[in-house]
């Protein structure tokens, strides 16, 4: 167990940050004792997807072996077991990210399914053609296409922050974006291509001074740092279950309860209904309009475990060993003569954009792959930002909880080889 | 490890993919198609110029990828010149067949052995299933140039 012991109650000269015990977190992922082509798994693509702890797996292996059923539907015993492990995921999840109540915790497949919903819900009669939205260079394309979308349907328009060549937000470019026609921001709080994160807490506040609402695409930052919506006063906050250590087929909506409330249902039919007749139908309030049909009820409970399991590790312990890979891996990194660090932001998370002179990331990507080192290789769902520094490309390698400074030696001596190769 | 990557990476692929032959924009080119592997961005844009008898006088590429996708457009612009469209066509089936499968299962006439002996550089990617699109991709490209100038000629 960590450091439960705050820094200000800590003796005079031992003020270092709590560390985290990663061996005993690495002894929760059974994944991690697998092989890949006869060596040990090293498993770098944590910001594509992260692995999975026994305890979330037993969560999900308990309620289908032991209590499964639908869900705010029976008024048989299962029915309500599964309701009350369902709703109460929702209740800590709400904990978790310190919504106000459980009803601003909306479950989707994932952040994307979040985001549409929100871009929906405004594009039916809530904007204007010539309203505008603000998104950033920094932005997954699930931050990005949606408002494509309502664009093209709406006639509202896009703009778009741009960043500096170390990948930095650029907050004052922002500020002039923000104009009488904004009618919503919606930014990343870590950029997932760059590690960059950005000054959301003064994106939000810049944006509530001329009344515009902001949606935060928080993929990349619930798994990597304390995030409180109420603190940051975000009025949207999307985030998708399998990059914070849970299922896939799971994410989170969280909305302020009155602006969840205005916006109309994103899908018809099931929990969502207060009464239906041939001549019209009645919604419930948030979360359950939101959720029609039968929802992913084993996967949300999976999530609730998810969260549980962080909640028992001390974030700023977390913070600090990710920060710790960070600045290994980049030193590390750096050594390699011809190699380059894409995105070197003042702020950054525990991801590592590259390229290689001579060899195009998918070769570096297969010939570390033999090494049984797992990166991403690709454009990361972010083309713009790729187009922004004239790559293709680039190879990502992304850090989680059970990351050790070993397996950075690893991922080094791997691009050595490449090396060899392309040298 | 790098003895499994040289089956991969053989010299013939990692000089064509440093110096890949035919990299150019022929201005005399008559069919030209663009291919685009939307996993990893990369981009390659094939010219043919293909005369009235149906012979491929001139084969180039251009764009951006990796080294087995460069590797394979070069050697296949180096191999293409001179040949018939459907004898380009033949070529690109028993090339997909030695990237996919048992090279026994192809019951060819052996016309073509000195040109798939030059490809069985780029047999590897059987081992890398990922990677066949990589070796593929020009391949698809030049077919969909060939495809697209026999619209043209059937007006």
């Amino acid at each position: 167990m960590t450091s439960m012991i705050e820094p200000e109650h800590r003796p005079a000269g031992h003020n270092q940050p709590p560390t985290l015990d990663v061996d005993r977190i690495r002894a929760d992922f059974p994944i991690l004792e697998r092989q890949v082509y006869g060596r040990p798994l090293v498993y770098l693509d944590n910001a594509a997807s992260a692995q999975k702890p026994r305890q979330v797996i037993q969560a999900m292996t308990d309620v289908m072996e032991g209590c499964y059923s639908n869900v705010h539907r029976g008024v048989h015993k299962l029915s309500q077991e599964s309701t009350d492990l369902y709703e109460g995921a929702r209740g800590r999840i709400a904990q978790f990210i310190n919504a106000a109540s459980s009803d601003e915790i909306v479950f989707t497949r994932g952040a994307t399914e979040a985001i549409n919903l929100v871009a929906n819900g405004l594009g039916q009669g809530m904007l204007q053609p010539g309203d505008e939205v603000v998104i950033s260079w920094l932005e997954h394309h699930s931050n990005i296409v949606p408002w494509q979308l309502l664009r093209d349907r709406l006639g509202i328009e896009l703009k778009v922050v741009p960043i500096d060549d170390q990948g930095n937000f650029l907050y004052e470019e922002y500020l002039a974006l923000l104009g009488p026609k904004t009618k919503l921001v919606a930014v990343s709080h870590i950029s997932n291509a760059l590690g960059t994160i950005t000054p959301i807490a003064d994106i939000i506040d810049a944006a509530h001074q001329k009344d515009v609402p902001v949606l935060v695409d928080g993929c990349q930052a619930v798994p990597h740092m304390k995030v409180d919506v109420q603190a940051l006063g975000a009025d949207f906050y999307a985030f998708s279950g399998h990059k914070l250590y849970g299922p896939t087929g799971i994410g989170v909506l969280y909305g302020r309860k009155d602006l969840l409330n205005r916006l109309p249902p994103y899908q018809g039919g099931g929990e969502m209904i207060s009464s239906v007749t041939f001549e019209r139908s009645t919604f419930k309030a948030a979360p359950h309009r939101f959720e029609a049909g039968t929802p992913a009820i084993i996967e949300a409970i999976g999530l609730g475990a998810a969260v549980d399991y962080m909640n028992a590790l001390d974030f700023q312990a977390i913070a600090a060993h990710e920060q710790d890979l960070l600045d290994y891996a980049q030193t590390r990194l750096s050594e390699i003569d011809g190699l380059s660090i894409l995105g070197q932001s003042d702020d950054k998370a525990a991801i590592v954009s590259f390229t290689m002179d001579g060899a195009h990331p998918h070769d570096i990507g297969t010939i570390v792959d033999r090494a049984g080192v797992a990166i991403r290789a690709g454009h990361h769902c972010a083309q713009p930002i790729m187009d922004r520094y004239g790559v293709a490309a680039t190879v990502r390698a992304s850090f989680g909880l059970y990351n050790t400074r070993e397996e950075v030696d690893k991922l080094t001596d791997a691009l050595h080889q490449v090396k060899e190769l392309f040298g | 490890m790098l003895d499994e990557l040289r089956d991969l990476y053989q010299e013939v692929i990692l000089d064509h993919g440093k110096n890949p032959r035919n990299f150019r924009h022929p201005d005399d080119a008559n069919r030209t198609a663009h291919g685009f592997n939307p996993m990893c961005g990369d981009t390659l844009f094939i010219y043919l110029k293909v005369d009235d008898e149906g012979v491929i006088q001139d084969c180039a590429f251009m764009g951006k990828g990796c080294a087995i996708s460069t590797a394979s457009a070069s050697l296949m612009t180096e191999i293409l010149k001179g040949k018939k469209e459907d004898e380009a066509r033949v070529l690109f089936e028993r090339f997909h067949l030695l990237c996919t499968e048992d090279p026994s299962a192809d019951e060819s006439e052996d016309s073509d052995q000195d040109d798939m002996e030059r490809l069985e550089v780029l047999s590897g990617v059987r081992e890398f299933p990922v990677r066949v699109k990589c070796a593929t991709l020009a391949w698809h490209t030049m077919s969909a140039a060939l495809d697209g100038q026999q619209e043209v000629t059937t007006e």
